[in-house]
């Protein structure tokens, strides 16, 4: 068995494990009495501070740095957002902390909104997520009547509310300008920054955002303290002062070809083949191991020979991939075509792009058209440079998108088609014998259904 | 996402309202979460979604008034999300099968076209008898349990030929 004790996912499982009854039975809401009556928001901002924690959405930018961009003495209002918008494919822990911990996440969020100065809470979740709902509802009105929320909670000056808000199926709803443009009323285009929400987020107001597990995390660095936290993960680079290391456990999602797929907690850092074996079980049905996405489908993908890479923060970019992402880790075995994978991330993409940014926009929908062409049995080795062409310059890092979506649109793409060239170039070779070499352009393109 | 529905007809001239009472209480009450009323306009369609189990302009239009805006304003925000059908009120039953990755490994694509030639009806659309809507989705995030498929408010997990058919029986 793995030797490492869950924190996170302490609770999980268990019956009832969702209600106040059972949360405050294990000793929960007891750190949010504490900090309330012991210390003061810039205290607990620098205990976040100092843990080193990083954001568990994606960007793994330090959340306790984030909350001091806000600006000091602000009259108010500050709002604070919890991005339970997960819609990364691969991706599901949130679902399981909001299913059967919610008092775990919303403590989390009551100390996250004490040491902001934030009064209003809104967490944005997304509308595939049922149980989630009633649940966190539940669990809101729960703290409610115990005086967790509202005002003056347990006789301090500090008041919050929070409020569940569902999106309507969108992607891009997790970017953090989407969710707010989204939370606004309006279509969910994320904003071109500055300013950033720290300045001016939710209704124009200095405003975080914050993922779910984040939150978990900041409620266990109030229970257990930084050395606790930092003994946990990998170091800061010592050569790299920008480095701000990976400290503490992580829920990682481990689906695919796996034998017992799920989310599992680990000290950031394990590797993809520490996660596989002693985690998942081994490979589905013992076959062979041919790729994997290290942190979502965004983040790229890595060969078999690469799964020694360890999933910290910055593991998978040395492999050639986005970096860390959510740390969902789908798993592929030797059966599966690399021309089927990509044709799958593509047509995601140009599902989900929101359509603000023409790079992102054309460029999600002409890679799905290219996939769908050779998937078709009618590709052409050029297109294979042309969807390379479209990685390469799609995304903020080329500098041609608002947001990140067009990167992670990118990453699968470059990655599969540099990884696995010879693959493609047999696949449209031995399906377009004829055509394979053609350079002219396509004419007439029939108009495939891309949805 | 933006372009999924095709611009619906203009609608009839409805002398009737479509928003009951109670549905108007139920999008008041979330008026004192939020600062203003265009950041109503989500809860609003969910509201009315629930009820309808689709948003014809009609409804958009009364929204509107309910939430002192434009309609065009609801409207342009309704377009963007791919949950609000417009032309038709979706089947009893609105069931989501996932096609993102994880369950694509597992089976997703081939359970959904299972589905679909079971029900006789394509992606999107909803059988004769109004029962069912099926439709796919990306990543449901129910990926340990691949192929999902999410049925209104129930998760189905790792859903065999045979439970859909099951499925499909119960419906």
């Amino acid at each position: 068995m793995p030797p490492f004790e869950p924190v996170l996912l302490a609770n999980v499982g268990q019956e009832g494990s969702h209600t106040l009854r059972f949360y405050e039975q294990t000793g929960g809401y007891q750190s949010l009495r504490r900090v309330l009556k012991e210390q003061s928001p810039v205290q607990f901002t620098d205990i976040v501070k100092n843990s080193n924690l990083r954001g568990r959405g994606g960007a793994g930018f330090p959340t306790g740095l984030k909350w001091t961009f806000l600006p000091k003495d602000h009259p108010g209002p500050i709002y604070f957002c919890l991005n339970a918008d997960e819609s990364e494919p691969g991706t599901f822990n949130n679902r399981i902390l909001m299913e059967d911990d919610p008092h775990q996440v919303i403590e989390g969020l009551i100390l996250s909104c004490y040491a902001t100065r934030a009064t209003t809470a809104y967490i944005y979740l997304r509308f595939e997520y049922p149980l989630a709902y009633q649940r966190l509802q539940l669990a809101i009105n729960e703290c409610y009547e115990a005086g967790h929320l509202g005002k003056n909670i347990h006789g301090s000056e500090f008041s919050l509310d929070i409020y569940l808000h569902r999106g309507a199926a969108a992607y891009i709803c997790g970017e953090e300008t989407g969710l707010i443009e989204s939370l606004e009323g309006k279509r969910a285009w994320p904003r071109i920054k500055p300013p950033f929400p720290a300045v001016e987020g939710l209704f124009r107001k200095p405003t975080v955002v914050n993922n779910v597990e984040t939150a978990a995390c900041v409620k266990q660095i109030a229970d257990r303290g930084v050395e606790w936290f930092k003994s946990i993960g990998v170091p800061a680079d010592p050569n790299n002062p920008r480095d701000a290391g990976s400290y503490g456990p992580k829920l990682y999602c481990l689906s695919g070809h796996i034998e017992r797929p799920g989310c599992y907690e680990a000290p950031l850092g394990i590797t993809v083949n520490q996660l596989i074996d002693e985690y998942g079980g081994g490979m589905w049905k013992g076959r062979k191991p041919k790729a994997a996405i290290p942190g979502g489908i965004s983040m790229g993908l890595l060969k078999a020979d690469e799964f020694h890479c360890p999933l910290d923060f910055n593991g998978p970019g040395k492999f050639g991939c986005l970096g860390l992402g959510t740390a969902a880790v789908v798993v592929m075995d030797e059966t599966v075509s690399m021309i089927d994978t990509l044709h799958n991330s593509c047509r995601f993409f140009a599902h989900e792009s929101c359509g603000q940014c023409t790079p992102c926009r054309e460029g999600t929908n002409w890679a799905l058209k290219m996939m769908n062409r050779i998937k078709a049995g009618k590709g052409r080795l050029k297109d294979l440079d042309l969807l390379l062409e479209i990685g390469d310059n799609i995304g903020i890092m080329p500098g041609t998108t608002i947001c990140g979506l067009a990167d992670g649109a990118a990453w699968p793409i470059k990655n599969a088609i540099r990884k696995w060239r010879g693959e493609f170039e047999e696949f449209i070779k031995r399906t377009n014998p004829q055509g394979y070499q053609e350079e002219s352009a396509v004419p007439a393109l029939e108009l495939i259904g891309i949805h | 996402m933006p372009t999924e529905n095709p611009l619906p007809a203009a609608p009839e001239p409805v002398s009737e309202r479509l928003l009951t009472p109670a549905m108007v209480e139920e999008i008041r009450a979330f008026f004192p979460r939020y600062p203003n009323r265009l950041a109503v306009t989500l809860p609003a369609l969910h509201v009315v979604n629930e009820h309808l189990r689709y948003v014809p302009l009609q409804a958009v239009v009364e929204v509107a008034e309910l939430l002192e805006l434009h309609p065009s304003q609801v409207q342009d925000t309704l377009s963007f999300y791919g949950l609000f059908k417009q032309d038709a009120p979706g089947g009893e039953v609105r069931a989501w099968v996932c096609r993102s990755i994880s369950c694509a490994l597992r089976g997703g694509e081939e359970l959904l076209d299972h589905l679909c030639e079971k029900a006789q009806i394509h992606p999107g659309e909803t059988t004769a008898d109004g029962k069912l809507t099926l439709e796919y989705a990306e990543c449901l995030g129910a990926c340990e349990y691949a192929p999902c498929m999410l049925a209104n408010q129930t998760l189905h997990k790792s859903v065999s030929k045979e439970q859909a058919d099951a499925f499909l029986k119960s419906l």
